[in-house]
């Protein structure tokens, strides 16, 4: 399994803590201290992952998840002390595919890490169709009329998720558990924040979901295809 | 005439001051009538009279509204009452003063010429004497025929000297034979007509003059008008006596007195309207500055801060808006020290854990690290690396829980609501809590998952504070089973945790909810709470507008009861399921010893208050069903008015010991308006789980036993 990571973090004992414990599961961390570096570091080390603290000294971990996004659906996984929504949802909307509240356990960290990367592990050849969409998931592509649509992986697994069983009603729960890799985790902030990009992205138009529809009270279901 | 009206004008001067006031009685019995008589059911008539009063009642409700809500309309009305009352008062005052002056000019000149006519006549009818003296024995056969012809020339020469300003009219005299002495009249004046019968009584009486008001009627078929008539009693030559009678017309008079009437009445209307209309003026100038104040009152009141009123000069309504932009600067100012204050506060926390977390990260990795090397280590240091690591997660909970509760403190929690069906929080509670029920022997049953409970609430704080309240149950529920029970009924849901284990001292119903509280700090405690946990679950409650409370008794277990409104802006009025539950050794009719009580009371419903005497009785827990009501066969899902019971309950049971901490508190606690005000209109007392004072302190000669409440 590749297992290149990218550590941004200003705390020094932490990450060096962390480096012994990606270390120590096998993977390849690489560190930057700095938010303004942190671009330039990503460029160099392109890893498979991204650790990313908050609160960092220079661009903020927000500007610096934006930026990275900006250039590639790359996993981020965000560190953050504070597990105040406003905080969670912000760090989310700005492309944060997940995250994890400090202080956490190597273990779970570490369960976080490869639940983000386990996706890319090959997929079977498969078109599905949703709504208009046509989705190819090995080819890892989404298209609406021939024009391609770019998705970060998560937001493609999700919406793959969906697209697969369009006759069943997902609880954000269920997704979490299939998209994420969640077993027991009540946030279901991450599924809101993530379906509502996704259709920033997908739908014609986002105020009127065609593609993910809401069941109220339940969840999300792929829209008629 | 003048006679007259000097009478009647004082009369109602006296009558007109007091119709203000004589019309308030009966407006106030008006309204007595509508208010008392017909709110209350005061008419005590027949249902018809009753219904004819609803009915006239009716369309007067909005002017009667309006009119207790206006002031402005209030004054304008007395006003124009008022003033008419007084203009009306003068007017009749100056029309009695016009006519007295004109009329008495009138009557003198009336008088004189009258005087000057009868003094005429007589010097005629003498002269006529001495001329027909010598005719007499001539033509003595036909005297009469002369007077005839004397008196009608009399009448003619007499009325000549007038020019219309008067008539004259002769008649003959009561006792006066049928002598051919026909009445005559100059004018086209009918006589007998005009003169009326009570005059000429009078005159027969006697032989002054005398003088009354009549119309003059002619034979033309002119219009009649009102006349003053002088008549005296004379002789004609025949020394007969005869009525002569001088008739003056007032028409001109009454001209004069209707214009002025008219003049007077106009103005007297314009006196009134314009009168209501300074009144409206002047109130309004009053009334706009107090209803402005009042408007901004209400904006200030539902937040907006920045709202002050205009002042202009320095009059008193300015001296008004003044203080009141005073207190509204001052009042934003305290709000906005709070509100930096909370700020800081909020911050303070963000701060403070962010500092210590990052840290406690790197400490908890190491720990991971050295916990899952300890192996390899000697004896000793292995056992300090795992204890190192519990410790490390109970710092962990603690600082997340102390974080928590400094969150709700600052008032930064915020309630994701959506609709959620709590059989899946539950489920995902119990099959979380299976592991430590497991190693406690304890079966968890849920009860009431058979339909769904749905409500609005945020699940991640359900599901903490369930996960907190099973684990409790499991915790000090002795191995004994545990039920967790749902109900949803009227507007509210609840979930009820049961357990069988040592249950709660007297009191501790509500300390169970302070921070840090341990019932028995001698107890072991096997999962080492923080002792935040039921804090935190009663300021998730409170956070949902809901309740949790605790029910529970010495060695007979206890049952802890979470309500939740099912939309959250619903207010609540009661749960669905009995705080205390339906086993419990009151409602089996038990004593605290678990035997029967004694024969004493044949029933249990009796039995609760021997047992229990003062206060307790029905005050002990104003959620629970009276003992009474609660017979084992009901399902509290099954009592939909279990909630109205409740809420007329709770009114009574306001300083009563049996209040539970949950009752006061959970729609308490400042998280908003409007829980603060719903706890001020339900009339709670306002002591929380934090404040246990008096109401434990009474409530612990009621329970005893012991039991332990760690969480």
């Amino acid at each position: 399994m590749k297992g290149r990571v990218l550590v941004v973090d200003d705390d020094s004992a932490l990450a060096e803590m962390l480096g012994i414990v990606l270390r120590g599961e096998g993977f390849e961390p690489s560190f930057v201290a700095d938010g303004d570096k942190a671009l330039a570091a990503f460029r160099e080390s392109k890893p498979d992952l991204v650790l990313l603290d908050l609160m960092l000294p220079g661009r903020d971990g927000i500007e610096v998840c934006r930026l990275i996004r900006a250039e590639s659906g790359v996993p981020i996984v965000m560190l953050t002390a504070k597990s105040d929504t406003v905080d969670v949802v912000v760090g989310l909307e700005s492309g944060a595919d997940d995250y994890i509240v400090k202080p956490f356990k190597p273990k779970e960290l570490v369960a976080r890490i490869r639940a983000r990367l386990r996706r890319s592990e090959e997929p079977a050849p498969e078109q599905l169709a949703i709504g208009d969409l046509v989705i190819d998931v090995a080819g890892h592509s989404v298209k609406r009329d021939g024009q391609s649509i770019a998705l970060t992986p998560l937001e493609f697994d999700l919406l793959v998720a969906l697209a697969r069983k369009p006759w069943q009603v997902f609880t954000r729960e269920v997704l979490l558990e299939q998209v994420w890799g969640y077993r027991h985790a009540a946030d279901t902030r991450l599924v809101n924040v993530h379906v509502q990009r996704l259709r920033s992205k997908v739908e014609k138009d986002p105020e009127k979901p065609e593609i993910v529809v809401t069941v109220r009270g339940v969840g999300y279901k792929a829209g008629p295809s | 005439m003048s006679g007259d009206s000097a009478a009647s004008a004082p009369g109602r001067p006296g009558d007109r001051p007091e119709r203000p006031v004589g019309r308030k009685p009966a407006g106030s019995r008006w309204g007595r009538l509508f208010e008392g008589g017909l709110l209350e059911g005061g008419v005590q008539g027949s249902p018809v009279i009753r219904l004819f009063m609803r009915w006239v009642r009716r369309p007067l409700l909005p002017v009667m509204r309006l009119w207790r809500r206006n002031i402005q309309l209030k004054v304008v009305a007395t006003t124009l009452l008022m003033s008419l009352g007084v203009v009306l008062l003068l007017g009749f005052v100056v029309i009695g003063q016009v006519r007295n002056g004109l009329l008495d000019a009138k009557v003198k000149a009336s008088q004189s010429q009258a005087t000057g006519g009868f003094a005429v006549a007589k010097q005629q009818a003498e002269e006529a004497v001495s001329v027909t003296g010598d005719e007499e024995t001539a033509a003595d056969g036909r005297p009469s025929q002369s007077v005839i012809q004397w008196m009608s020339d009399l009448v003619e020469s007499l009325s000549s000297g007038g020019q219309g300003a008067f008539d004259v009219v002769t008649l003959p005299a009561a006792d006066a034979s049928g002598s051919g002495r026909g009445p005559r009249a100059s004018g086209q004046v009918n006589p007998t007509a005009s003169v009326p019968a009570e005059l000429r009584e009078r005159i027969d009486e006697n032989t002054s003059a005398a003088q009354s008001y009549t119309r003059i009627v002619y034979d033309t078929g002119k219009e009649s008008q009102p006349a003053l008539v002088i008549g005296k009693q004379v002789n004609d030559p025949n020394r007969d006596p005869y009525q002569l009678y001088y008739l003056f017309p007032l028409t001109q008079e009454e001209k004069s007195l209707s214009l002025v009437k008219g003049t007077l009445a106009t103005a007297g209307l314009f006196v009134v309207v314009l009168l209501g209309a300074i009144a409206w003026l002047v109130v309004r100038q009053v009334v706009t500055p107090v209803r402005m104040a009042a408007g901004i009152a209400e904006r200030l009141s539902a937040g907006r801060l920045q709202e002050r009123m205009k002042v202009t000069g320095e009059d008193d309504i300015a001296r008004l808006g003044e203080a009141f932009n005073k207190m509204a600067q001052n009042l934003q100012l305290k709000i906005s020290q709070l509100e930096d204050l909370s700020r800081m506060q909020r911050r303070f926390v963000s701060d403070v854990s962010h500092e210590l977390r990052t840290p406690l990260t790197t400490v908890r990795m190491a720990a991971d690290v050295i916990h899952e090397a300890r192996e390899d280590f000697d004896p000793v240091t292995a056992r300090s690396a795992e204890l190192l690591a519990d410790q490390l997660d109970r710092f962990e909970s603690l600082l997340a829980d102390l974080l928590e509760i400094s969150r709700f403190d600052a008032g930064a929690a915020a309630l994701e609501a959506e609709p959620i069906d709590l059989r899946d929080v539950v489920r995902r509670v119990v099959s979380g809590a299976e592991p430590l029920a497991e190693r406690k022997g304890t079966r968890v049953k849920v009860v009431g998952d058979q339909q769904p409970v749905v409500a609005e609430a945020d699940a991640r704080r359900v599901e903490r504070v369930l996960r907190n309240l099973v684990v409790n149950a499991v915790e000090h529920g002795e191995g004994r089973d545990v039920v967790v029970r749902l109900a949803a009924a009227g507007g509210a849901v609840a979930v009820a945790v049961r357990d069988y284990g040592v249950g709660l001292k007297p009191g501790e119903a509500t300390r169970v909810f302070s921070r840090f509280w341990r019932a028995d700090p001698a107890r072991a405690r096997t999962t080492g709470g923080t002792g935040l946990g039921l804090s935190i679950a009663l300021e998730d409650a409170r956070l949902h507008g809901g309740w949790l409370q605790a029910w529970g008794e010495p060695g007979g277990g206890s049952q802890f009861r979470l309500t939740l409104p099912r939309t959250a802006d619903e207010p609540l009025r009661g749960s669905p399921i009995p705080l205390e539950p339906k086993d419990s050794r009151r409602n089996r009719g038990l004593d605290d010893a678990g035997l029967p009580s004694g024969g004493r009371h044949g029933g249990k419903s009796a039995t609760a208050p021997a047992r229990q005497p003062g206060a307790d009785g029905p005050a002990r827990d104003p959620f629970a069903l009276p003992p009474t009501a609660v017979t084992p066969t009901a399902d509290p899902t099954a009592l939909p008015g279990n909630g109205a019971r409740v809420v007329a309950r709770t009114g009574s049971t306001r300083m009563t010991p049996g209040t539970p901490a949950g009752d006061g508190t959970p729609h308490g606690g400042g998280t908003g308006d409007g829980t603060a005000t719903r706890r001020t209109s339900r009339g709670e007392p306002d002591s929380g789980a934090e404040g246990p004072g008096g109401g434990s302190a009474s409530r612990d000669g009621e329970r005893d036993g012991e039991a332990s409440r760690g969480r």
